[in-house]
């Protein structure tokens, strides 16, 4: 690991204010930072800690939704019983991720910004687009059993990690920041993640030194079933080949109300609205969960050893549409 | 630094790189927990950070300064076991002994959280918590253990639990043995 300053913040305008010096990154429960340090895949020149800051509170919003802040660690959210019950498909998703050690330190802001699983994006001795811009991508043509089907470059094809936000994705759920001028902003997350383009390294859009504060979740509307379905080569404690986080209503016989989003896929959690158009005010039905496979996988395009992956989103979406349709 | 491990106050000057993990290994001699992968995959440096698992080899020390820490060393003497060591050696729930103590750190802190009523991955309803094979097998698969020790190591959580079917206890395990070698 290369070494580094270290200065602890007791607020988020000092936090803010901390981050200005250059190579500065913000650490919280540290699962991720700190295992690309020790590879020194990440070599921040400064840690400003903000793990004690007052941001580790789950509030009822105005509007009847959650606002959960960034620090709440993803175990204390998974079993918040207001999120159990009204945003089942999030906890579902946190507890289909990673160890209860690595739960229980891993913060809700720091899930949002994980890093890749890409095997070349971990291997220093390997040219990496993501870790070296312009370096070139060794996972084109080599072992990529895990990585892209969709929204891929000719300079990256890896895939964004979390279930979390796969699940946050289907919930419309609002990033919280806050900049080293006080400013503030509210970013969607359909507009938070960036596709790899020409520039794999920069994955979201939030500004240098920019804070995640909280999330919101919006209040859903009421008798809607949720599910998040994971595929992974284990029963426990892998990563997603695929996955599947699904909000639907169905009322008189019609699909009323529907937002699915999809690990694995993707350099971000995928979300296509053409995908829930194709169930939305029709009758449950394998036609039209098919036409909804159709409309995702319509562009997906297979590197090789991750071919497998187009036919087992396919079936993936058609058993979870099943599940969150039947009687 | 100043760090309070397993109730002792400890000062300490380390390299502002230096984990949890190496902190009680390298510094304090509090060499119990392991390092196997350094990495948060394996679980066997898993320590309680105010009552709560970690992995302490991805953490680090100047973090911990306002915080309880316990070791294994701190959960029980070897005069004056845990009972989840005691459980642990009753069923044999180890062969090489590497990620024992994570094992059983873990296990401490699973117990807490599923009293709790937290839920897990393989919770049918998320608002109960009947602690069977499959949730604690769940629930504990961040320890890796290289023997393969699993059987046992789920049958002495499961008597800590307070949930033991009786053909699966030590006693019955003890007689079948004994049976075995003619004794």
């Amino acid at each position: 690991m290369k070494t580094f300053t270290y200065a602890k913040a007791d607020s988020a305008d000092a936090a803010t204010r901390e981050i200005a010096a250059e190579g500065a990154k913000f650490i919280a429960g540290g699962t991720n930072l700190l295992d690309l340090m020790k590879l020194q895949i990440e070599t921040p020149q400064k840690l400003v800690d903000i793990s004690r800051l007052p941001l580790d509170q789950i509030e009822e919003t105005d509007e009847g939704g959650l606002r959960i802040g960034a620090l709440v660690p993803n175990s204390d959210l998974a079993a918040d019983a207001r999120v159990i019950d009204r945003y089942e498909v999030l906890s579902r998703a946190l507890l289909a991720g990673a160890s209860g050690q690595l739960r229980n330190k891993a913060s809700t802001g720091g899930n949002l910004l994980q890093r890749t699983r890409c095997y070349y994006f971990y291997d220093t001795a390997m040219p990496c687009n993501k870790r070296e811009p312009g370096a070139g991508c060794s996972a084109i043509g080599g072992y990529n059993r895990i990585m892209a089907v969709l929204g891929t470059s000719e300079n990256c094809i890896a895939t964004h990690p979390s279930d979390m936000a796969v699940a946050m994705r289907a919930l419309d759920a609002t990033i919280l920041t806050q900049k080293d001028d006080g400013d503030r902003r509210r970013i969607a997350i359909d507009e938070f993640y960036r596709l790899p383009g020409d520039t794999p390294h920069i994955e979201t859009v939030l500004e240098p030194g920019e804070l995640i504060t909280g999330v919101e979740l919006p209040k859903l509307p009421e008798g809607t079933r949720q599910v998040y379905r994971k595929v992974r080569d284990r029963a426990s404690y892998a990563f997603a080949l695929v996955s599947v986080a699904g909000v639907v209503k169905v009322e008189d016989g019609k699909v009323a109300h529907a937002r699915l989003a999809f690990g694995g896929l993707a350099h971000m959690p995928w979300r296509n609205p053409a995908v829930e158009q194709a169930i939305l005010g029709k009758a449950p039905s394998d036609e039209a969960f098919a036409a909804a496979a159709d409309a995702l996988l319509a562009d997906a395009k297979g590197q090789g050893s991750n071919d497998f992956k187009i036919p087992l989103m396919r079936r993936t979406l058609i058993a979870t549409l099943r599940d969150l349709t039947k009687d | 630094m100043h760090f309070t491990i397993n109730g002792q106050a400890h000062e300490a000057e380390v390299d502002i790189r230096t984990t949890l993990l190496d902190l009680c290994r390298e510094h304090l001699g509090l060499t119990g927990s392991k390092k196997g992968c350094d990495h948060g995959q394996c679980g066997s440096c898993t320590m309680l950070v105010n009552g709560r698992r970690i992995n302490s080899c991805l953490s680090l020390a100047v973090m911990h300064q306002d915080d309880e820490i316990t070791t294994i060393e701190g959960l029980g003497t070897p005069d004056n076991l845990h009972p989840m060591q005691a459980s642990f050696v009753r069923h044999d729930g180890y062969q090489c002994g590497y990620c024992t103590p994570g094992q059983i750190c873990s296990a401490v802190g699973m117990l807490d959280e599923a009293s709790k009523g937290w839920p897990s991955y393989v919770s049918g309803d998320l608002t109960s918590s009947d602690l069977d094979d499959e949730e604690i097998s769940e629930r504990m698969s961040g320890n890796l253990c290289r023997c393969a020790a699993y059987p046992n190591i789920v049958d002495a959580i499961r008597e800590v639990a307070g949930n033991v079917p009786a053909d699966r206890t030590a006693d019955a395990k003890d007689s079948r043995s004994r049976e075995e070698v003619g004794a």
